[in-house]
């Protein structure tokens, strides 16, 4: 598999940084190489930021911000205001916005015409399953559908495995559904 | 058999593991950005009694060394780490440390130095600390940063060196970033790096020495920097040895240089750090073109490799030095400058041209790294040298 690179896009406080994260520590639980890193500025709650993640099968030799990204996530519909976060997106790229919209329609907010756009609720699901608006495990599950550059046993796996060292059952088995409901859940056009 | 461990850590993370397997005696460090998850990693090992180590809360870094000082002048095995403003503000005490010959380990996460204040990586800090007589490396990856951290240690109290050692990562690039690391396990690394037997222990009370004491004029002030010249140019073989042995446990290759398609390359690029990986893959996708790039990552900066990188750029047309930190009124940057030094024992004249990059975390784009090879490209089809040098993608 040659590189993947995805791109996040959220605001501060939504757990971009801890999904940009979680989904590295996947590719590792599938023996790939992998990076993960925020782009760090100043940091307020609520204000736009980045972060990035990197897929190799094979290891990975560059150190710079993703301007060309096979994967762009949108944690908060409400940037595509304010940031153009298609930008530099590579021919035939996904773009996967947390937003109850339909796919289509997102694709012409966009001005998107090749690739994929998908849109999930992940909001909704994350105030049914874990009750709070932090949408960024339920992103995780349909980055899992509809890229398949994570696989959701082994997503399902690690969040186990990481959350189980700091929460309880209770905890692990919401963002465990909330990771299934959005896999299930997304759209894509 | 060694039994190694692959996880997803930041550079800093595995810093503060090799810190706790090298088991000293002897941490004094104040937190600073990008640094401080490497002390707070640590005070964690040393809370949850993973590591035996009298851990010391200072006040500042200009007390942090000088703990450091004392506790190594005692006989302890020390190592702290700092960045930036930290390593600033331990000036007097580097001197200090490397003049009493004081095996003294530090970690420093490369940040950019004020003003205007800035966070993030370059490579001013520790450069501005190239004469204070400290072995110096520089890592390019988490991998790497935890690698020379342990060879660091083998390498400061080997009895033929007892130097101190400053072991470089990229602020936020290196520290921050999660990556695929092999991790050795602890028996290894203790049986790597050995139990410390210090040279001259103050706390040796059957052989009393006095540590840092007056040499005016007449005395041996001269010879001691002699010894010291002597010991920073013994340090190289030692680097070399102890990398070997290291690589054989790892099968991780570590050299003073490392060079990729440098055998019949027209153009090259010499760097240090994290951008190092970034123009290996510009010159990768350039030979699929028919450009005959190459690439000499620097990863020991003192004592400088000059003959190494001589030999490494022998039959190349046309050398570009990226340095991530500036030597304002110099004729270059601090890697320009010693790579030309030393380029002047080649056989052949070779144009060498000085790029400062990335300054404060501007970011290392592939499309500059490009650039700088177009730049060559264009020397060595008969353009001009330009006579100053270039501040790389700076708007």
């Amino acid at each position: 598999m040659q590189l993947t690179e995805i791109r996040w896009h959220a605001r501060a406080g939504q757990g971009a940084v801890t999904a940009a994260k979680l989904v590295a520590e996947t590719a590792l639980e599938q023996n790939r190489y992998m990076q993960a890193m925020p782009e760090y500025g100043p940091e307020r709650m609520g204000a736009p930021i980045k972060a990035f993640t990197r897929i190799s099968a094979e290891p990975i030799d560059i150190h710079c911000n993703i301007e060309n990204p096979d994967i762009v996530i949108v944690l908060d519909e409400s940037l595509l205001d304010v940031v153009d976060v298609i930008e530099g997106i590579v021919e035939g790229g996904t773009v996967i916005i947390n937003s109850c919209e339909p796919p289509e329609m997102m694709r012409k907010v966009l001005g998107m015409v090749g690739g994929n756009v998908a849109c999930v609720d992940a909001s909704g699901i994350a105030l049914d399953t874990i009750k709070r608006d932090i949408p960024n495990t339920p992103m995780i599950g349909a980055l899992a559908k509809v890229t398949g550059v994570v696989d959701l046993e082994a997503v399902k796996g690690l969040l186990v495995k990481t959350f189980g060292k700091k929460f309880g059952q209770d905890i692990i088995d919401a963002n465990l559904t909330s990771v299934i409901r959005s896999f299930e859940e997304v759209n894509v056009a | 058999m060694t039994e190694k461990r692959t996880v997803a850590a930041t550079g800093n993370v595995v810093v503060a593991e090799a810190f706790r397997q090298c088991a000293p005696d002897v941490v004094a460090a104040y937190p600073i950005t990008p640094q401080t998850t490497i002390v707070e990693e640590f005070a964690k090992f040393v809370a949850q009694g993973r590591v035996h180590t009298e851990y010391v809360t200072v006040e500042s870094e200009h007390s942090a060394m000088s703990a450091c000082v004392g506790a190594s002048a005692a006989g302890a095995r020390v190592m702290t780490a700092t960045a930036s403003q930290g390593l600033a503000l331990m000036w007097e005490e580097l001197h200090i440390a490397s003049g009493m010959r004081l095996p003294i380990v530090m970690a420093n996460a490369n940040r950019a130095l004020s003003a205007p204040i800035n966070i993030h990586c370059d490579h001013g800090d520790a450069m501005g600390a190239r004469d204070a007589g400290w072995v110096m490396l520089f890592a390019e990856s988490a991998q790497e940063a935890y690698d020379n951290t342990i060879i660091s240690l083998k390498v400061a109290e080997d009895p033929q060196v007892l130097l101190p050692v400053l072991t470089c990562l990229d602020g936020f690039i290196t520290t921050h970033s999660i990556e695929r690391v092999d991790l050795l396990d602890d028996e290894t690394v203790e049986s790597f790096v050995g139990e410390y037997e210090p040279q001259n222990a103050l706390l040796d009370l059957d052989n009393p020495v006095t540590h840092g004491a007056f040499a005016g004029l007449g005395g041996p002030f001269f010879e001691f920097k002699r010894a010291q010249r002597d010991a920073m140019d013994r340090s190289k073989a030692v680097i070399e040895r102890e990398s070997a042995a290291f690589s054989k446990i790892t099968e991780r290759p570590f050299g003073l240089i490392e060079t990729f398609m440098m055998d019949d390359a027209d153009v090259a690029i010499v760097i240090i750090g994290s951008a190092s990986g970034n123009a290996r893959h510009v010159a990768r996708e350039l030979r699929s073109e028919g450009v005959k790039a190459g690439v000499v990552k620097v990863r020991c900066f003192r004592p400088f490799p000059g003959a190494e990188i001589v030999s490494a750029l022998r039959g190349v047309k046309a050398v570009a030095v990226l340095d991530r930190a500036e030597s304002f009124g110099a004729q270059g940057g601090p890697l320009f400058l010693e790579t030309r030094s030393a380029m002047y024992d080649a056989a052949e004249r070779v144009p060498l041209v000085s790029y400062i990059y990335g300054l404060g975390g501007s970011d290392v784009r592939l499309e500059l790294v490009r650039e700088v090879y177009t730049d060559l490209s264009d020397i060595v089809a008969g353009g001009s040298v330009p006579d100053s040098l270039v501040y790389l993608g700076s708007r």
